[in-house]
């Protein structure tokens, strides 16, 4: 017999992985092929509207795979996860907002709209740079890296756990939004940014602008996941457990505790980032509401309700409770937020290891 | 007074139904003197101090001294037995010397040289101690091989951990303690399905795989059948000499097989100590156990 010709790693090589895997890529070529190539008369045109939303649920998936990664995996229930995204959005925002040049209200050829409003004569120091694509994408992952390593350093090395930790989490998403409310911290305060024009030179409103950042989220949600397997099928994967379920027991064996959940936890405020700077061009806006705690919660419960601890049941959640919000917030908006809470005390009850427990594929590691 | 202290019991044990009588065999022969002589034999010549020293440990809760002025010290390669009515403070004497729990007065030191309270749980672990703890904690999810595989000794960073790989000498070393503690056919079983007497086998094994220099082993036969309960004496006998074990039990004629030397403890401090016939026609030692 010869070996097969495509050996996947061994990290993404059970059954959930591949099938997960291949639906991502699935997405990221049928969405657009329906969108692009099939005629807008034909019952098989997928709308453009459609494909950002896709696209929009894609990078949410991203969040909730974060999420899962140090809750599912570490116990660090984050509920200020919502911070990271937004700062990785607003990093991305800053480029977008650069790239808009001349083609603003007031025209200012450096100075986005916002600044010229407040009378502001020149570019704030920490503006500079994000004309570059390069450095705005070091920065998507740099802001809530950094942010993430200081809270984490002081959080974990004194011990505080469970729901301490998660108030503080929620405390952090907090006083970030009351400061990006604020006109003066130069990120154009309760209106954030908007009216973006191009990326790389690429109009965002065109049919394969979209199709290809769809395609882009699909990537880099594989991608993510595929590191967080790398991570988790290590012998530090298994220490990462190991802290989950007897976390003093962890340190009696010699490991130090407090490390391994700030690497964890500045890798997931990374991935959670990069969702944000996916999510931003998609939907066209980034403002303070980002960071309300309200929105930390939800990405929790879309992660509780897909099935914490599998990674790809956290991103199908983010993807259907989300299609169930895209859905409610049509019909019967009033009706959501019950829905949304419905579901979180439905799913806590009856199906604690949510949907992915309903499933016969199980990761081994869970 | 409190009401954790039940004292009687433990002494006046039993033995348990179709256990063999270990200690004292009948006819003056005692299987178990070889053992603990040949361990004993296995100690460095010359001693170089103590391994393990407390030095007056005073530990309150809320007032409530579990330890109070306790003073102890380990030799290379011995093997205590440490006893004592429940709420001694044997347990917390375990905490204070791991780091779990910081002493209001007294010093603790490790060697010579090192000072275990300016230390934390992990740096003390890699220093070489390691614990079991009275009740069996493994890791659930983990494989029995993976909970002894976390245990192996050596470099614990993240980073380290994240690009390890098992060498051969690794995997021989897990398959040897897999062998030592019986579990070699739950190799690949999660350990939260094992049974009580496998889980303490089992975090012995852990305890092995760090190679430490000092073993404290809180209630390693509880839950144990006569027959485990004899292996485990066995094993902790094997480990004396090359190591030092501290042994806390209840079970008085398993300390009786194993130990040379006894620390009763009461009340936070060391009642007496030395043999276990002389510990054990204590007038002291006999009052707190039958409450006379
Ligand atoms: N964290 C704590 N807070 C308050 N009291 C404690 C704490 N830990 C131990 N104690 C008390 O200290 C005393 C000594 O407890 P310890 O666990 O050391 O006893 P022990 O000798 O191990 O007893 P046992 O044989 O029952 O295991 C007990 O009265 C216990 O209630
Ligand atoms: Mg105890």
């Amino acid at each position: 017999m010869k070996a097969p010709a495509l050996r996947l790693p061994a990290v993404i090589a059970d059954r959930a992985s591949v099938a997960f895997l291949a639906s991502l890529a699935v997405v990221a070529l049928v969405a657009p092929l329906l969108n692009l190539a099939v005629p807008e008369s034909s019952p098989l045109h997928l709308s453009s509207y459609a494909v950002g939303l896709i696209g929009k649920y894609l990078s949410y998936a991203l969040l909730a795979l974060a999420v899962d990664f140090i809750w599912g995996y570490c116990g660090i229930l984050s509920l200020g996860h919502a911070a990271f995204f937004a700062l990785g959005g607003y990093a991305m925002g800053m480029y977008l907002m650069r790239q808009i040049g001349t083609r603003g209200v007031y025209g200012h050829p450096v100075l986005p709209d916002f600044m010229v409003f407040l009378n502001w004569e020149e570019l704030p120091w920490f503006w500079y740079g994000f004309d570059q694509f390069w450095f705005a994408l070091v920065m998507v992952a740099l802001a809530p890296g950094a942010l993430a390593f200081v809270f984490g350093w002081l959080a974990f090395r004194s011990r505080v756990t469970g729901v301490y930790l998660s108030i503080i989490t929620q405390a952090l998403t907090y006083a970030l939004m009351l400061a990006f409310f604020r006109n003066d911290m130069g990120f154009g305060g309760n209106n954030g940014f908007t009216d973006f024009k191009d990326l790389l030179g690429f109009d965002l409103q065109s049919d394969a602008t979209r199709s290809a950042l769809l395609a882009a989220t699909a990537v880099a949600l594989g991608g993510a996941y595929w590191t967080c397997r790398a991570v988790l099928a290590s012998r530090a994967g298994r220490v990462l457990r190991a802290i989950r379920d007897a976390e003093s027991r962890t340190r009696f064996l010699g490991y130090r505790v407090q490390d391994y959940k700030l690497w964890v936890f500045v890798l997931s405020a990374v991935l959670a980032g990069v969702a944000g700077a996916l999510y931003v061009p998609q939907v066209g806006i980034i403002n303070p509401s980002e960071f309300e705690p309200i929105n930390s919660i939800e990405v929790v419960i879309w992660v509780a309700v897909g099935g914490r601890g599998t990674l790809w049941g956290a991103a199908a959640g983010a993807v259907l409770v989300n299609y169930a919000k895209t859905w409610f917030t049509g019909a019967l908006p009033d009706v959501w937020l019950y829905a949304l809470g419905a579901m979180f005390v439905g799913v806590t009850l009856f199906l604690p290891r949510g949907l992915a427990g309903l499933l016969p594929v199980r990761s081994r590691d869970a | 007074m409190n009401a954790n202290l039940q004292p009687g019991g433990a002494v006046a044990a039993e033995p348990r139904a179709g256990a063999p009588r270990r200690g004292a065999a009948p006819g003056g022969r005692d299987p178990w003197r070889e053992k603990r002589e040949a361990a004993a034999a296995r100690q460095p010549s010359v001693l170089t101090g103590d391994v393990l020293y407390l030095q007056q440990v005073t530990v309150s809760f809320d007032g409530f001294k579990a330890l109070d002025d306790l003073t102890l010290h380990v030799d290379p390669g011995e093997l205590l037995c440490v006893i004592g009515p429940n709420g001694a403070g044997k347990t917390t004497m375990m905490d204070v010397v791991t780091g779990k729990t910081r002493p209001d007065a007294g010093r603790v030191f490790f060697g010579n040289m090192t000072n275990l309270l300016t230390m934390s749980e992990p740096e003390i672990a890699q220093a070489g101690i390691g614990r079991k703890f009275q009740k069996p904690t493994v890791f659930d999810f983990l494989t029995v091989f993976e909970n002894l595989e976390l245990a192996l000794a050596g470099e614990k960073s993240f980073w380290r951990t994240f690009f390890a790989r098992l060498t051969p000498r690794d995997r021989e070393r897990i398959d040897e303690v897999l062998e030592t503690t019986g579990l070699a056919a739950k190799r690949d079983t999660p350990a939260g399905t094992l049974a009580h007497g496998q889980k303490q086998w089992l975090e012995i094994g852990m305890l092995l795989m760090q190679e430490p220099k000092v073993l404290l082993v809180d209630e390693p036969v509880a839950g144990m059948t006569p027959q485990e309960t004899e292996r485990t004496g066995e094993l902790l006998l094997s480990l004396a000499g090359r190591h030092s074990v501290v042994v806390v039990e209840h079970d008085m004629e398993f300390v009786r097989s194993i130990a040379r030397r006894v620390a009763v403890l009461h009340e936070g401090r060391v009642l007496a100590e030395g043999g276990m016939d002389a510990v054990q026609s204590d007038p002291r030692v006999i009052e707190v156990y039958l409450g006379a």
